[in-house]
């Protein structure tokens, strides 16, 4: 591989950590307290409104049902809105973000449903009010579900990055379709898949390891 | 409803202070079931009331209307002579810190040490964090498990889980403390230890204790006064002691004869209405009959053989309550009824249970 792919390599990686870290971090940032709004509003939750908790999921649905690779066009304006532009490695987060987040929600939804109602019983017999409840009982006992949650999330993040090369933000996807298919440079096409195995497999075991420190159910 | 004893009369909507639950009238319907169906109750300070019933009976829904969790359709709940069933969410909130609650599945948090468990009822108050870990302390000496403050819960035993509980339910000096079914995920010796402890915390702090119970062992081993709930009702209530010497319902004969002595399996088999060689009476006593020499008594004043088949006396209260079952010879009436009179002239409740062909 010549010194100029080495480099191109490089600055691939540092555009794939960058979107799937920052996206990461948004969708996690949302989608925790979308996740609790879910469960806190259905039938028997702690703030009970089922119109509330029927548009949420309506509208989350609604996001999950689109394509991602339809997501990224359709956001164009939004995207333009928010980042000035619609074209680079930040134009490409606002899209993945928005496509990470009820994603997220969903699965931080699955987590927070696990969670004893005997222990929120508890909480509300000690004369706690709903924020203890989230607080004491909710987050903390669901939190290796919510990592385990966002260690999913953030492998996804790292695969539907690939097709964010479509609006430019460059990337370890990009990098591997431009020169890697469309060029024929089998060496470029093995790195970009080494590298990304390594990175999935770095994600994964980092949040492995953080579940099985939190987790206290013995 | 079967009062025994000390039938208390309750008017007026003040209750005296003495009472620290009092309940008028509470009324409960899911669907089409009636889960209480005009409870009136009373618990006095520092007493511990037991309230048995069979799964389904009421039992859960009216312990969780004391403290707000459920909400009665009808009646009237006071707390500490304050009326709380219409009271909202927010009000509720500093009430149920003078009540604390005991599970049956512990619902401790997996996520903190014991002892941060045992602060939660003071986090949730607003105490600053020396303050909790002082009383946590405090509180995990008391149950005895100070050496497991910095454990998490899933490595504790079962026993263990519910002193946590316990530790937790004191944390905020409660008034009351309600038990849902405190004992009945632990195995009988865990139980003892559990009960001890609870009749422990009663005696030295004072503390008031209703629980709910499927078990007559637990109503027996510390209650004061019990009350028998079924379909929503409450069909009998008293005294421990003179409840289980003179228990007047059906469901409380049934819920008794689990630890009350029964006549055995392969007698009752035998059993026939019609004389046979020996009859079979069953003989209730309590207090002063159960204390006396009853049957040396019995042997020298009525002459004629009888023959002890089975029984025993228990101590309630420290209370003699016995149940004896003998075996009189038949054919001889007048016999028969002398031995009746007598018994039942030393304040013993006397029932013929039937006749057997061949004695044993």
């Amino acid at each position: 591989m010549s010194p100029i792919l080495f480099e191109l390599l490089l600055r691939s990686i540092w555009e794939t950590v960058l979107m799937t870290a920052a996206s990461g971090l948004i969708s996690l940032v949302f989608g925790l307290p979308l996740g609790l709004a879910l469960i806190a509003t259905e039938r028997g939750g702690i703030a009970e409104n089922l119109w509330v908790n029927r548009v949420l999921g309506a509208v989350i649905n609604g996001f999950r049902s689109v394509p991602f690779i339809i997501l990224l066009v359709a956001l164009i304006p939004v995207t333009r809105l928010i980042v000035g532009t619609s074209i680079g490695t930040w134009a490409a987060i606002v899209p993945l973000s928005i496509a990470a987040t009820p994603y997220y929600a969903r699965i931080a939804e699955v987590s927070l449903r696990e969670v004893d109602h005997g222990l929120i019983e508890a909480a509300r017999a000690m004369g706690g009010n709903r924020w203890t409840i989230i607080r004491e009982v909710l987050v903390p006992e669901a939190l290796p579900g919510i990592v385990a949650g966002f260690t999913v999330t953030l492998v996804t993040l790292v695969g539907a990055s690939a097709m964010a090369g479509a609006i430019g933000a460059g990337g370890l996807g990009d990098l591997a379709i431009r020169y890697g298919y469309q060029r024929f440079e089998t060496s470029v096409m093995i790195a970009v898949v080494v590298v990304l195995i390594i990175l999935v497999c770095g994600i994964q075991w980092v949040g492995d390891r953080l579940v099985a420190r939190l987790d206290r159910r013995g | 409803m079967n009062q025994h004893f000390t039938a208390t009369a309750e008017a007026g909507s003040q209750a005296p202070p003495q009472d620290v639950v009092r309940l008028v009238d509470l009324k409960r319907r899911f669907g089409a079931t009636a889960a209480l169906d005009g409870i009136s109750l009373t618990v006095r300070k520092g007493e511990i009331l037991g309230i048995i019933g069979r799964s389904g009976a009421g039992k859960s829904t009216l312990i969780r209307c004391l403290n707000g969790l459920e909400r009665p359709d009808s009646g009237e709940v006071f707390i500490e002579g304050r009326e709380i069933s219409r009271l909202g969410e927010r009000d509720l909130q500093p009430l149920r810190r003078r009540i604390g609650m005991i599970f049956q599945h512990f619902n401790l948090l997996s996520a903190k040490t014991v002892e941060d468990n045992v602060a939660l009822p003071l986090k949730i108050e607003g105490r600053p964090k020396a303050e909790r870990l002082a009383r946590a302390a405090e509180l995990l000496e008391l149950v005895g498990l100070s050496e497991k403050a910095k454990a998490y819960p899933a490595s504790l035993s079962g026993g263990q889980k519910q002193r946590v509980g316990i530790a937790r339910a004191l944390a905020a000096r409660p008034a009351l403390l309600l038990s849902d079914e405190a004992t009945s995920a632990l195995d009988p010796e865990t139980t003892r230890s559990i009960l001890a402890l609870l009749k422990d915390i009663n005696r030295r702090l004072g503390l008031t204790i209703l629980l709910i119970t499927h078990e007559m062992e637990v109503i027996r081993s510390i209650a004061d006064r019990v009350a028998v709930i079924d379909a929503g009702r409450i069909v009998e209530q008293g005294p421990v002691w003179s409840v289980f010497a003179d228990p007047h319902s059906d469901i409380t004969k049934r819920l008794l004869g689990t630890i009350r002595p029964q006549l055995p399996a392969e007698l009752s088999a035998r059993l026939l209405p019609a004389a046979g060689a020996e009859t079979i009476l069953r003989i209730d006593v309590a207090g002063e009959a159960a204390s006396g020499p009853l049957l040396s008594d019995l042997a020298t004043s009525v002459p004629g053989a009888f023959r002890l088949v089975h029984g025993g006396i228990d101590h309630i209260q420290q209370q003699p309550v016995g149940t004896l079952f003998l075996s009189v010879p038949g054919g001889d009436a007048k016999h028969l009824a002398d031995v009746i009179a007598f018994l039942k002239a030393r304040q013993a409740r006397v029932e013929v249970l039937g006749h057997v062909a061949d004695p044993v």
